[in-house]
């Protein structure tokens, strides 16, 4: 139950905060936020074949009880194609910031100012 | 005939043999990678052509990949749905690759055409797919190649549609994560026959998982659907592409409806206990809507491109409004105006490309320009599309949607339904009048961007493929008619698709 609990107020966490980035409106932020929300994705499929401690996930001669090997197949597709995204979603963030000369995701002529305290304030 | 058996997985694995070649072909011998993108499509056409003809039986072809058997391994599964749209698919990618050849746009960048094969390939996959997992797979598959198309030819306004267009599918593919290992832990099984024997026994304490796991998964294929409100991304996206695969784009947002017509009634259909029709309620206002804002858009637009991108919307909406139906008629008549207007919807594109190139300065903006050559002919086209798109006679959007307010009318609230869509096609009607008055009828003088457009080429080829296409489907009406209501009426029967891919075990 303890390990449950931890494990989905870790997921909740990080997709609290990933919500909070993918609504700012600068790239770099929303590019941090869908990170965070593959983290949790990928923790959340991890748990879904059950939280089993200690057991294998394939056939071994000593052991009589395993862990489903599905969702640890599952996640590595996804971390695979999260981590290909993400790469790319960088690389188009940057292209489109040297070409409109502007790192808003909505790119309406907001030049981009060197200041960037405004964390919370917005634009 | 060994070779028959192993069609199911050819519309797979021709574009991802092909793709490879037309990458290596392109930098040296440009003609020989063209040659084999052509190839390769018509490859595609022929073997969908005979999965249509082997699923017009009645067979549901089971494909184990790797032969491991169905509930553990991953399946194809080819039906008459899923032929089908393998058809629609092949035919769309044969005009929009002659479209892009015919105007050079294809050699703007240096990798178009392995972009478009690997699109195809995760098209082709999504429609075949029997597993869950590998339909997320596929949709992955065809969105990377999205984005790759989506920024051929490069462009500030591109990079910009392209951040968000980029950023909203990686937002809806974590969704469709979500969903799935909800699924998975409720069920057990990836592969939907058996989900969909499964949910029926997720015990009640789990309900509530079970239908915010629909939920999320209607979410995620409306989002490719452009529903609204999850529609914002199209307009910019679409306009803003090159108009050759804002063509082959036309069928993306039929994906999402694929997906829906193919998920809903095989996981959460007729049987599946507490959780049968979950999304149904929801989807059926959003549809109504949906074909409001569509229309609303065509009428509004500034550029003909924009209108088109509109009008998919549009018809969108008008698809869902009799696929939220969910009977068998109402399904063989979403099939039909599916097909229709996904067609009509790149015609549309196509045409707006011509005049676009023949109006240098001006481009395909909704407002008086110079005299071009060739206007009246592309007049006529673009009159013929918007025919087409809005559902007037005698092309096939009128039948299509003749047999969606015939097979809406035994509904409960029919009535909005009539009434959306006759006002949607009234609207349509009068916002495409509006622009091609404006763009072919009015003249404005030509100002200091009097430079004639590229005319040179046989650009009109293609576009005029599409529209004869479509004039065929009103002729063959009545053989496509029975060819959907019978492909409705197998997506509906859960339990016989469940046999063919589980064996004797699913019964």
């Amino acid at each position: 139950m303890t390990y449950e609990f931890l494990v989905a107020s870790a997921i909740g966490m990080l997709v609290a905060g990933a919500i909070f980035l993918v609504l700012r409106a600068r790239t770099f932020q929303v590019v941090l936020g869908l990170t965070l929300l593959s983290y949790a994705v990928n923790l959340f499929l991890f748990a879904s074949g059950r939280l089993v401690l200690n057991r294998p996930p394939i056939w071994d001669k000593t052991v009589s009880e395993y862990t489903d090997p599905l969702p640890q197949a599952l996640v590595l597709t996804a971390i695979v194609i999260t981590f290909g995204m993400t790469a790319f979603v960088v690389i188009l963030a940057l292209r489109s910031f040297l070409e409109t000369g502007s790192d808003h995701v909505d790119g309406e002529d907001v030049p981009c100012s060197g200041d960037d305290s405004g964390m919370g304030k917005g634009e | 005939m060994i070779w028959l058996d192993h069609l199911p997985i050819a519309p797979v694995a021709i574009p991802a043999l092909a793709a490879p070649l037309t990458l290596l072909l392109m930098r040296r011998r440009a003609r020989w990678g063209i040659a084999i993108a052509f190839a390769a499509v018509l490859a595609m056409l022929g073997s969908a052509l005979g999965l249509l003809a082997s699923a017009g039986t009645g067979a549901v072809q089971v494909y184990a990949v790797g032969d491991w058997p169905a509930p553990f391994g991953i399946v194809l599964v080819a039906d008459r749905l899923a032929a089908i749209m393998l058809v629609l698919a092949a035919v769309l990618a044969l005009i929009a690759l002659l479209h892009a050849v015919v105007t050079g746009i294809d050699r703007k960048g240096w990798h178009f055409h392995p972009l478009f094969q690997f699109q195809l390939m995760g098209l082709n996959g999504a429609f075949l797919t029997g597993d869950l997992f590998n339909l997320f797979v596929f949709f992955e598959v065809l969105l990377i190649a999205s984005y790759g198309l989506l920024l051929h030819g490069q462009g500030p306004a591109r990079l910009k549609a392209g951040v968000q267009y980029v950023v909203v599918n990686l937002v809806g593919s974590s969704l469709f994560l979500i969903a799935l290992g909800l699924l998975y832990a409720l069920t057990g099984t990836l592969n939907m026959a058996d989900m969909g024997l499964r949910v029926a026994q997720v015990p009640a304490a789990d309900q509530g998982l079970l239908r915010i796991a629909a939920l999320l998964l209607a979410c995620v294929f409306a989002i490719k659907a452009a529903v609204v409100p999850l529609h914002l991304w199209l307009p910019r996206t679409y306009d803003v592409a090159t108009p050759a695969v804002a063509g082959l784009f036309a069928i993306m947002t039929k994906v999402g409806v694929y997906a829906l017509i193919r998920v809903v009634p095989q996981v959460f259909g007729e049987g599946a206990g507490a959780a049968a029709w979950v999304p149904a309620p929801f989807l059926w206002p959003a549809a109504l809507v949906t074909a409001i804002v569509g229309f609303a858009g065509v009428f509004t637009a500034r550029t003909l491109s924009e209108q088109a991108s509109y009008a998919i919307i549009g018809s969108t909406g008008t698809l869902l409004i009799a696929v939220a139906g969910w009977q068998a008629a109402t399904l063989g008549a979403a099939l039909y105006y599916l097909v229709h207007s996904t067609i009509a919807g790149a015609a549309l594109f196509l045409v707006s490309d011509l005049v676009a190139r023949r109006r240098a300065g001006f481009a395909d903006a909704c407002s008086p320009g110079p005299d071009f050559a060739g206007r009246q002919g592309v007049g006529l086209m673009f009159m013929a599309a918007a025919i087409a798109v809005t559902g007037l006679p005698p092309l096939s959007g009128f039948i299509g949607k003749l047999l969606i307010l015939k097979s809406v009318a035994a509904q409960p609230g029919w009535g909005w339904a009539w009434g959306v869509i006759l006002g949607t096609t009234l609207i349509g009607v009068i916002g495409f009048a509006r622009a091609g008055s404006a763009v072919f009828w009015k003249t404005a003088p030509a100002g200091e961007a009097g430079v004639p457009g590229d005319t040179a080429s046989a650009d009109w080829i293609a576009p005029l493929i599409a529209l004869s296409l479509l004039a065929v489907l009103s002729a063959g009406a009545r053989w496509a008619t029975a060819y959907g209501d019978a492909a409705a009426a197998q997506v509906l029967d859960r339990a016989a698709t469940a046999r063919a891919v589980l064996g004797e075990a699913g019964a």
